[in-house]
């Protein structure tokens, strides 16, 4: 299994009571609540922490983006993935970013990622995203034209990778009348590129087509439906007549390790309720702007939002039952991916190992105790491959 | 007895359904973002004198969406060969607020067969300084709400639940929304420069108390086109031909007859 690494950097001080006058950590909440000394702090002790990943043998380190949020402060993923880059040695990086939607020159993209491919001689992974419902409301971004710009700008991407250039690209959303890109990527013929998503059908389709193969990177999702989503990528390969490869399988998460599972709950409860209850809090309008899904999506989607709505807030039990937070002793979270790898067959975990407001202590703890006691194990369970 | 049929037709590749009632000079309903729906009692009033012709746009309520919908000013060609093709002339245009910005984006491009112009709480220009409401982000009880200045109009389209049929419709309605009106949100940066060609007799209309385009964006228009008149209803909200349809066709009527006087 590949064992990686992901941060979010959100802002940790932030006072957890805004929701008593603010609807959402995104957008709408006003910037006065960041304080740059803290966050001066904060982006330091977080690449810090990335580095020590390098140093206990994460595969891969993540970086994120995301705009105007207490939720993830890498709004430029590729200045951090910059300064991870000379900074580590052994792992891979991925940009678990760039909402290409969003931006209007692509080529800024196959750019900044061909630049850190070449510092890193061809340690980057190339992630491509959609973006969330508020970015487009941040963005001005269209979310009904938001399926369309996301092939179109890959698809250039690729073409200014792949082919020698300068050539011409008159496409419906992106007009580029020269295109020739200096640096070319390192690899050849070009990163490995990874779609994390939360569970888009048109998306599934997509990153299976036997051109492409992608990882499919299933992120913060009840453990069902993280088996739903793999098995729809099995099936897509299925029909396009190959059988999906567990590379192509990823699973992102909140992941926290202590002594026991009773001191791991009580360490990490607090912190993993912050990040679903909290950080992660938006109104569906802001969440799922019309256009952004289809039409039938967004109503499904819609329901259930409005099925969910309780008057107590979901506690780290809820969290762990439900399988979108794995949290205990060693022996339990080995036990845990153990179980899930074999019964959904993924072989790429992505692991947030500090989430919403959890301290540089526990984290670090945290992420000592897993690679010891549970990377290694993980490691060593084959691959395997598991029909849909 | 209401006097209306619904019809279809193909123009551009596109099924358009349409409603149309009554007998006279010809005039054209441009319905707003929240669509066509149905054949409310102002049309009813209209068509006792006129021949009233409201379609739903494409890519709204039972019209196809076409793949040439990329932008509003698709829907003001589309409407300028929706008259052509009908051989339609000397029509009356009224638009209510998405459907009046595509009315005026069609005054400014070919008013030849257009006889007259009215605006109602009309979406399309941007003034410096004024807050809109953001209908994108207001749940759907709160979009509901801010239409109306009465609350009990709001109260008693709250306890209807819809059909089916109609949440579908209404998605496809937010989802051709915001493909056409998302960034800038409802207006045309262009579009202001050229307002200055409108030369048709126009009337705006605009509610004293809208929460989307709050009623100083009345007096822009106003100002923006020499000549035409202003009428703010008082106690009234987005939709003055709903909330006051009474007062909103006494208007028309009135304004029709200036023209022919």
């Amino acid at each position: 299994m590949r064992i990686c690494l992901f941060h979010l950097m959100p802002y940790g001080p932030l006072d957890l009571d805004y929701d008593k006058k603010y609807p959402a950590a995104w957008m709408s909440l006003p910037n006065s609540y960041y304080d740059p000394k803290e966050g001066h702090a904060l982006y330091n002790r977080y690449l810090d922490e990335l580095e020590y990943g390098d140093e206990l043998g994460f595969d891969v380190l993540c970086v994120n983006e995301h705009h105007q949020t207490a939720y993830g402060l890498m709004a430029m993923p590729g200045v951090l993935a910059g300064a991870l880059a000379r900074r580590t040695e052994r792992a891979k990086i991925a940009v678990l970013g760039r909402a290409l939607p969003l931006i209007n020159n692509p080529l800024n993209v196959a750019e900044e990622y061909a630049i850190l491919d070449n510092i890193t001689g061809g340690r980057l992974i190339a992630g491509f995203v959609r973006g969330i419902g508020a970015e487009y409301h941040i963005t001005g971004s269209n979310p009904a034209k938001s399926h369309e710009r996301f092939h179109e700008a890959h698809d250039l991407i690729l073409r200014a990778w792949t082919e020698i250039g300068p050539f011409d690209h008159q496409g419906k959303h992106f007009k580029m009348q020269y295109v020739n890109l200096w640096p070319r990527p390192y690899q050849q013929p070009h990163p490995e590129i990874w779609i994390p998503s939360q569970g888009s059908r048109e998306t599934i389709q997509w990153a299976a087509h036997p051109d492409r193969k992608y990882t499919y990177l299933q992120t913060f999702s009840a453990v069902d439906v993280v088996k739903r989503f793999h098995n729809e990528v099995k099936q897509a390969a299925e029909d396009y007549g190959y059988e999906a490869s567990p590379d192509q399988l990823g699973w992102a998460l909140p992941i926290y390790v202590a002594e026991t599972d009773e001191i791991a709950r009580k360490e990490a409860g607090a912190h993993v309720e912050a990040l679903f209850n909290k950080f992660l809090r938006m109104p569906t309008e802001m969440l799922l702007p019309p256009g952004y899904t289809s039409p039938q999506s967004i109503k499904r989607l819609r329901e259930i939002r409005r099925g969910t709505t309780s008057d107590s807030p979901p506690t780290v039990d809820d969290f762990i039952e439900r399988g979108m937070f794995v949290c205990g002793s060693p022996a339990t979270v080995r036990d845990t991916f153990a179980h899930h790898q074999k019964d959904i067959g993924f072989n790429v975990l992505v692991g947030m190992m500090q989430f919403g407001t959890l301290p540089a202590d526990l984290t670090h703890k945290s992420m000592t105790l897993f690679a010891k006691e549970v990377m290694p194990y993980l490691r060593a369970l084959p691959a395997n491959s598991v029909a849909a | 007895m209401p006097n209306y049929e619904t019809k279809n037709m193909t123009l551009n590749g596109c099924d358009i359904s349409l409603m149309q009632g009554g007998d006279g000079p010809p005039v054209m309903f441009l319905h707003g973002a929240g669509g066509a729906g149905v054949w409310l009692p102002f049309m009813e009033n209209l068509a006792q004198n006129h021949a009233v012709i409201v379609p739903d746009h494409p890519g709204y309520g039972r019209s196809s969406t076409p793949d040439w919908l990329d932008e509003l000013t698709d829907l003001a060609f589309h409407y300028l060969d929706f008259l052509e093709v009908r051989d339609l002339s000397g029509v009356h245009v009224i638009g209510s607020s998405l459907g009046g910005w595509i009315a005026a984006e069609m005054a400014i491009r070919d008013p030849s067969r257009m006889a007259s112009l009215t605006l109602a709480a009309a979406a399309g220009i941007h003034v410096d300084g004024v807050a809109k409401g953001d209908l994108f982000l207001w749940t759907p009880e709160e979009r509901i709400r801010n239409l109306f200045h009465d609350p009990a109009l709001a109260e008693a389209r709250l306890a209807v639940t819809p059909t089916e049929e109609e949440i579908d419709i209404g998605l496809k309605n937010e989802f051709a929304t915001a493909n056409l009106a998302w960034s800038p949100r409802f207006y045309n940066p262009q579009l202001r420069k050229w307002i200055h060609r409108i030369k048709l007799p126009t009337q705006i209309i605009w509610g004293d108390d809208d929460h989307i385009f709050p009623a100083e964006y009345a007096a822009a228009w106003h100002e923006l086109i020499p000549g035409s008149c202003l009428e703010i209803f008082a106690d009234c909200g987005h939709l003055p031909h709903v909330e006051n349809p009474d007062a909103f066709v006494a208007t028309f009527n009135r304004f029709i007859a200036e023209i022919r006087s």
